[in-house]
């Protein structure tokens, strides 16, 4: 409106002043902004309590109670022959190393000079079932140093590491048989001569399964080169896969009622749920093609059924989004149609297909339900792969799997450790989300 | 995409070429009331000896023992683990798979308890009790009526008024068959119920009668004041901490696991624990198995080892690491161990 055209009717009513119904309508305006951001703060509640909650929880399980104590490798014990030959060192159990344990924890009491009733047999119990077999796998490994004292820091046990923590408390063992209220003194005692503390456990990100009886010994290491192996499976099938299909159904297939139903085929395929693929994986790669049980091979195949459809939409979508007047420009300048697919609308479209393909994976890497049924739920991630064909085909578990487990078990600590497992496991998924909407921002082209 | 497609080219030979080695580790499934006892085992085995720790999966009692009678081969399991008896109908099964010896390990006692939350009321029940409680039919002036009692005192008047939700393991658990036979068909027979109802079953022989009076015996109230749980004991807890009437029927060592959180009632006036279980004064136990393969013996590396090193004193003994957890040493061990030595098969010692 300019001021030149000087209008003759005078207005009845301003446009600035309100009236009835525009306060009505500006009123549901404000309404409306007031139910979105309700809403986007009940999003943010629930997300902040469940991060309090993950971490609250999960991250004791990044710090563990050790005990530190010199050991002096009884030859007489270790090595009777005194031939260092290592079949006959092997001979001797773990159960031939706790006699050894027991008396360096009472050699180092009596060297700090804590003064306890509780007898050495009592005093052990507070140590880790794995303290043997952790002091077996060293006399194995360096058989030159039997006859000589050695400095070792072994776990306590998932009641001390509780007390610790606060889990446990001398209200809570009342009527706990695997430890007393004298005990617990006899860790403070400990705790104050510095021979018992508590720091970071690495063995928790890089370690095995642990059974039932040591939860304290427990890492998610082995679980995680599963869900690896498992990824890079799913990456090497579904990437070729899913881009070679949407690029022919995109950009060659004639349209007609065959590629209609395989497209809308795809779309369902994408909201089939997961657990379905796991009992399809379970009836054709396990029974009837025999490959082994537990494998992140047949994971990875499971799961790149569940990805592919995923891969296939996202791909389609950043093909289509690339203009034709790129594809009629290349055929024009005398390209062959698959000349100007390749060297001009795939590179286009390929931070889309990557974006689309991460998120996939992520998607794959925190799937459980497919795993319950090809056997990867159990005490199954204790020995670390060691070459390819290994990771690929010895039974293993995966993160989320080893996760469903550790939250089944009896014992309290290893519900710590399921938090934390899933502290990994989100990062993991945060990380490659990233990545994703990196790739996108820095390499996507507008048009 | 090249370099995509040379990358999963070489995962396809690399799985070719060590698809064609042996499997090397033993591969167990089965109960899941087995389970930490056999994943202890595993772990010390793999500890002490040159083999790989063998691999255990859990699935229920029923779901090992079909698995493990699929047939012989390195597709299938060794061993299966089990918290009952293999069943005629299930070495039938086997025979036609071609799994035919088959060599039965008792490891031990399983009790089975009954706990609520630690600071609710305390319980001493006996089987009647249970049976009054949650049996869909009760027998009232000698004629069967729908059970509508709703708090403990109506079922016992020493009981405090606490209204009656029990959460007890689902059909597939092999706890469930004990429960129903140690506790419910027990109570079943104490109260004369189970004459009762025999005597109006209907069936032409004597068998048939007194399998459906069994049967009418164990159907539970569908009202929900008998909850089944499928899943773990973990989810039993976890419905007794919501619901603090609650009383959940737990293995013993779950029990003994989480004693900060439950407390444990007494069956016919027995303290349930390892001792009570072992004399067999406490009522609730179940003797726990697996079983082996014993085609698969000399095939697979280490398996006999592991079903001796199983049951050796140090291990399965009153002082090993599966008694410390809470499995009840079997008495006569050393017979077991016998058999595993001569690998005595299924059968040959009947």
């Amino acid at each position: 409106m300019t001021d030149t055209s000087h209008s003759s009717a005078v207005p009845t009513s301003s446009l600035y002043a309100h009236d009835a119904r525009t306060k009505k309508r500006n009123a549901a305006e404000a309404r409306f902004k007031a139910y979105g951001m309700v809403a986007i703060a009940i999003g943010l509640i629930m997300l902040v309590t469940l991060m309090v909650t993950i971490f609250g929880k999960g991250l004791g399980a990044f710090q563990q109670t050790f005990i530190t104590m010199n050991v002096e490798l009884l030859e007489s014990k270790l090595d009777k022959s005194g031939t260092r030959d290592l079949e006959k060192i092997k001979k001797v159990s773990t159960f031939g190393y706790a006699p050894i344990i027991k008396g360096a924890f009472q050699t180092t009491v009596d060297a700090e000079g804590i003064e306890t009733a509780l007898k050495t047999k009592d005093m052990a119990k507070l140590l880790s079932k794995s303290a043997a077999s952790q002091l077996r796998d060293f006399v194995i490994e360096n058989p030159d140093k039997i006859g000589t004292t050695v400095e070792f820091r072994f776990l306590a046990n998932s009641r001390v590491d509780g007390y610790l923590k606060g889990r446990v408390t001398r209200d809570s063992i009342a009527n706990d048989k695997n430890i007393t209220s004298a005990q617990l003194d006899f860790v403070d005692q400990l705790r104050a001569a510095g021979v018992l503390f508590k720091t970071f456990n690495i063995d928790f990100i890089i370690g095995a399964d642990a059974s039932d009886q040591r939860p304290e010994a427990a890492g998610i290491g082995v679980a995680m080169m599963g869900s690896l192996f498992m990824m890079l499976v799913v990456l090497a099938l579904a990437l070729p896969i899913g881009v070679a299909a949407s690029m022919y159904l995109e950009e060659f297939a004639p349209q007609n009622i065959w590629t209609d139903i395989i497209e809308v085929n795809i779309s369902n395929l994408a909201a089939v749920p997961s657990i379905v693929f796991g009992i399809l994986g379970l009836a054709v790669f396990i029974n009837y093609m025999h490959l082994p049980q537990s494998a992140p091979l047949v994971g990875g195949l499971v799961l790149t059924l569940m990805t592919l459809p995923t891969i296939i939409i996202s791909t389609r979508a950043s093909l289509k989004s690339v203009p034709p007047s790129i594809r009629d420009a290349a055929l024009g300048v005398g390209a062959s149609k698959m000349q100007s697919v390749f060297h001009h609308v795939l590179p286009l479209a390929a931070p889309g297909i990557l974006t689309g393909t991460i998120i996939g994976l992520a998607q794959a890497l925190g799937e459980t339900a497919p795993l319950l049924l090809i056997g990867m739920i159990g005490f199954i991630a204790s020995n670390a792969p060691t070459s390819i064909g290994e990771g690929l085909l010895s039974p293993n578990s995966a993160m989320p799997a080893q996760i469903y487990e550790w939250a089944k078990r009896a014992d309290p600590a290893f519900y710590e450790r399921a938090w934390g497992g899933i502290i990994i496991l989100l990062l993991f998924l945060v990380t490659m989300n990233t990545i994703a909407v990196i790739l996108r921002r820095r390499f996507e082209r507008r048009w | 995409m090249s370099v995509k497609l040379t990358a999963s080219a070489l995962a396809i030979a690399a799985v070719a070429a060590t698809s064609a080695a042996a499997r090397d580790q033993v591969q167990v499934a089965g109960s899941s009331t087995v389970l930490p006892y056999a994943s202890i085992v595993a772990e010390a085995f793999g500890e002490n000896f040159d083999f790989p720790t063998p691999v255990v999966e859990s699935g229920g009692s029923s779901a090992g023992l079909k698995r493990f009678c699929e047939g012989v081969g390195e597709n299938t399991i060794d061993v299966a683990n089990a918290s009952r008896k293999i069943k005629d109908k299930e070495i039938k099964k086997c025979a036609e798979n071609g799994v035919t010896d088959i060599i039965e390990v008792r490891i031990g006692y399983d009790g089975i308890v009954f706990a609520s939350d630690l600071n609710g009321n305390n319980f001493e029940f006996t089987p009647t009790d249970w049976f009054l409680a949650l049996s869909d039919k009760v027998m009232v002036d000698g004629k069967m009526v729908e059970n509508t009692a709703k708090t403990w005192a109506d079922v016992n008047p020493n009981f405090p008024a606490q209204d009656i939700q029990a959460f007890i393991p689902g059909t597939k658990h092999g706890t469930r068959e004990v429960f129903e036979d140690k506790v419910i068909l027990a109570g079943c027979e104490a109260t004369g119920a189970f004459e009762h109802i025999l005597a109006h079953a209907e069936g032409d022989t004597a068998k048939k009668k007194k399998k459906a009076a069994e049967k009418a015996c164990i159907s539970l109230r569908t009202d929900g004041r008998s909850v089944d749980i499928d899943g773990d004991y973990t989810e039993t807890l976890a419905r007794i901490e919501s619901n603090k009437d609650g009383i959940g029927v737990f293995g013993l060592a779950f029990y003994e696991n989480n004693t900060d959180k439950l407390q444990v009632a007494t069956m016919s006036g027995i303290v349930p624990s390892t001792e009570s279980i072992s004399t067999g004064e406490y009522p609730v136990s179940r003797p726990l198995f697996f079983y082996v393969k014993k085609a698969h013996i000399g095939v697979i590396p280490g398996l006999k080892e592991y079903a001796e090193f199983f049951i050796a004193d140090e291990i399965a003994g009153p002082d090993g690491p599966l008694s410390e957890y809470g499995l009840v040493a079997d008495p006569e061990l050393s017979d077991t161990q016998n058999a595993v030595a001569d690998e005595a098969i299924l059968g040959s010692n009947m």
